[in-house]
């Protein structure tokens, strides 16, 4: 067996016995100011979905960063897929990222390409051949819902539409952990309903799908684990909880 | 093949992020262009200038003179007239100096009939009969060819060591003229370069932190997809060193019309000059330029980039 499969296994084993995503005693100072994040543990399983709420301010950003290892924590460890975040290399970031999708508020999708060319774009960065791609990409936007919008530039499309073709570039490389910072946040209810809808019928592939978000009606509705932050703390951390502004 | 398909990437992107960003990569292409057209040019006449020097210097030599017995207007100290054997060991001394290439032994009758028929032509051997005896009798000597002209000075201080010399002959003004004109071109085209290297340097690698700035949003995608450093900043790279090849490309195409251009009208115009000055021709010009130049704007585009990616492109 070589070092990499060795590794490989271990990091297998480490998500098994304690988590997908394991955060323990984690802090972030920045330079200035009170922390980010204070002594923040959590524990999110393989398979789990997972509403993380707080006001502005209360951390919620600082920790997806931490999770895709665009900042490293001050104190406490960050695990997630079994790669500790504060010894991962700079060389190893992409064999990581590669294993998440992720998903913004305001979808940050390429104005200048269609839609296909947005999704495949995924696929092209990270080697795939381009046979693949033609099968992957009509498939990954038929389920989306969006088979017959291949050439539409993506400036055409309302915003649900958006926000599916940037899921639907998130799942191309069937990600482990899909993470949604605020993906209701520019959306009528309407399209909020059938985005929170589609990240469900992930989760329930198997996909383990952390939502960070302020809309309280689709957590209170969905009935899903709950993480509430505040100023830097957990406060409370429910299954099947609500989002309790009192918090 | 997934390397393959990667450099094919690389160049592709690398090629959209020249036209992408056009009036940019345009005024790149045209000081880059600038900036070697001006070093070929220099390089052209630097070359056909060392070219005439080294045709001179094949030509220059100096002819080193010793006392002799027939001298009528000196007096010798004792041992200021070597023999003959003395004479010959010396030119074994002259050979061995690093600096001379060889030496010919010219007696006093080679100089007699040399310079008769320097001066008088055919018709020598009528004023000849005048001069029963060779007036330059004794008159024997070496005549010195250097490697290099400016190592003609040294020669001649080593030789005016020596007691047994007389007189040292060599044109002082040739040496000075020849190397001190090199020097001075020389010099002046590398400060030049220099100046014209750096403001490609600065040109070109606004023109990559203009292409990086527009597509942040795309590298920013990119970094969350999971794109290796590489995949990201090659194509800058890349479009660095596109950059720096169709700039030296144009130059080159320039240099290479006005050369033919420039000689053919020195040649046809000015006939007798052309006659003691030996031009190069384009393509023994082109033999270094070419490849200097391409590898010149090659490496220029890319460390221009290079600093740019490393400066404005976080991944």
């Amino acid at each position: 067996m070589t070092k990499k499969e060795q590794m490989s296994l271990e990091r297998e084993a480490f998500v098994n016995e304690n988590g997908i995503i394991v955060l323990d005693n984690v802090s972030k100072v920045y330079s200035a100011g009170a922390p980010a994040l204070n002594e923040v543990s959590i524990t999110i399983g393989r398979g789990e979905f997972v509403f993380i709420v707080g006001d502005s301010g209360s951390g919620k950003s600082t920790l997806i960063k931490l999770l895709l290892r665009e900042l490293k924590a001050s104190s406490g460890s960050v695990t997630v897929l079994g790669y500790d975040m504060g010894k991962l290399t700079h060389r190893n970031v992409p064999k990581f990222r590669r294993r998440i999708g992720v998903v913004f508020q305001d979808f940050r999708l390429l104005s200048d390409r269609d839609v296909y060319a947005n999704v495949a774009f995924a696929q092209r960065v990270i080697g795939v051949p381009e046979e693949e791609i033609k099968v992957n990409v009509p498939a990954i936007l038929k389920t989306m819902g969006l088979a017959g919008k291949y050439k539409a530039k993506t400036n055409q499309l309302s915003g649900g539409e958006q926000q599916r073709v940037a899921l639907a570039r998130a799942l191309v490389n069937r990600p482990e952990i899909l993470l949604a910072d605020e993906p209701t946040g520019n959306l009528d209810p309407r399209n909020s309903w059938e985005i929170m809808a589609l990240l469900e019928e992930i989760n329930q592939q198997g996909t383990t799908v952390v939502v960070v978000t302020h809309n309280k009606e689709i957590v209170n509705s969905m009935c899903k684990r709950v993480i509430t932050m505040n100023r830097g703390v957990v406060v409370s951390d429910e299954e099947g909880g609500f989002y309790n502004e009192e918090n | 093949m997934k390397k393959i398909k990667l450099f094919l990437h690389v160049i592709g992107q690398g090629f959209a992020n020249v036209f992408r960003n056009k009036w940019y990569s345009l005024a790149s292409v045209a000081t880059i262009s600038l900036c070697l057209f001006v070093f070929g040019a220099c390089y052209a006449i630097v070359a056909n200038v060392q070219n005439m020097v080294m045709t001179a210097e094949e030509g220059v030599s100096l002819t080193v003179f010793f006392h002799s017995e027939g001298d009528m207007c000196e007096t010798h100290e004792e041992g200021q007239v070597p023999d003959e054997q003395w004479v010959v060991e010396f030119q074994k001394e002259i050979n061995a100096r690093p600096e001379v290439l060889s030496s010919d032994f010219i007696s006093d009758d080679q100089a007699w009939e040399e310079f008769g028929k320097n001066y008088f032509g055919d018709d020598f051997e009528d004023y000849a009969v005048a001069f029963p005896e060779n007036p330059l009798e004794g008159d024997n000597s070496y005549e010195i060819f250097v490697k290099e002209v400016e190592l003609q000075t040294q020669v001649v201080e080593w030789l005016n060591t020596h007691k047994e010399v007389r007189k040292v002959n060599y044109s002082e003004v040739t040496v000075d003229t020849l190397s001190g004109f090199n020097k001075l071109l020389v010099g002046g085209s590398v400060a030049f370069i220099l100046i014209l290297f750096a403001v490609s340097l600065f040109l070109i690698g606004n023109t990559v932190a203009t292409g990086i700035s527009m597509r942040s949003e795309e590298i920013n995608i990119m970094k969350y997809i999971g794109a290796t450093d590489f995949y990201v900043r090659s194509p800058f790279l890349m479009e660095g060193v596109l950059i720096g090849l169709v700039g030296a490309g144009l130059s080159m195409g320039l240099i290479y019309g006005l050369y033919g251009f420039v000689l053919s009208y020195v040649v046809e115009r000015f006939e007798i000059l052309s006659n003691f000055l030996n031009f190069l021709t384009v393509n023994e010009v082109f033999k270094v330029l070419l490849p200097g130049s391409l590898i010149m704007g090659m490496g220029i585009g890319f460390i221009g980039s290079f600093i740019a990616t490393r400066k404005h492109l976080r991944v």
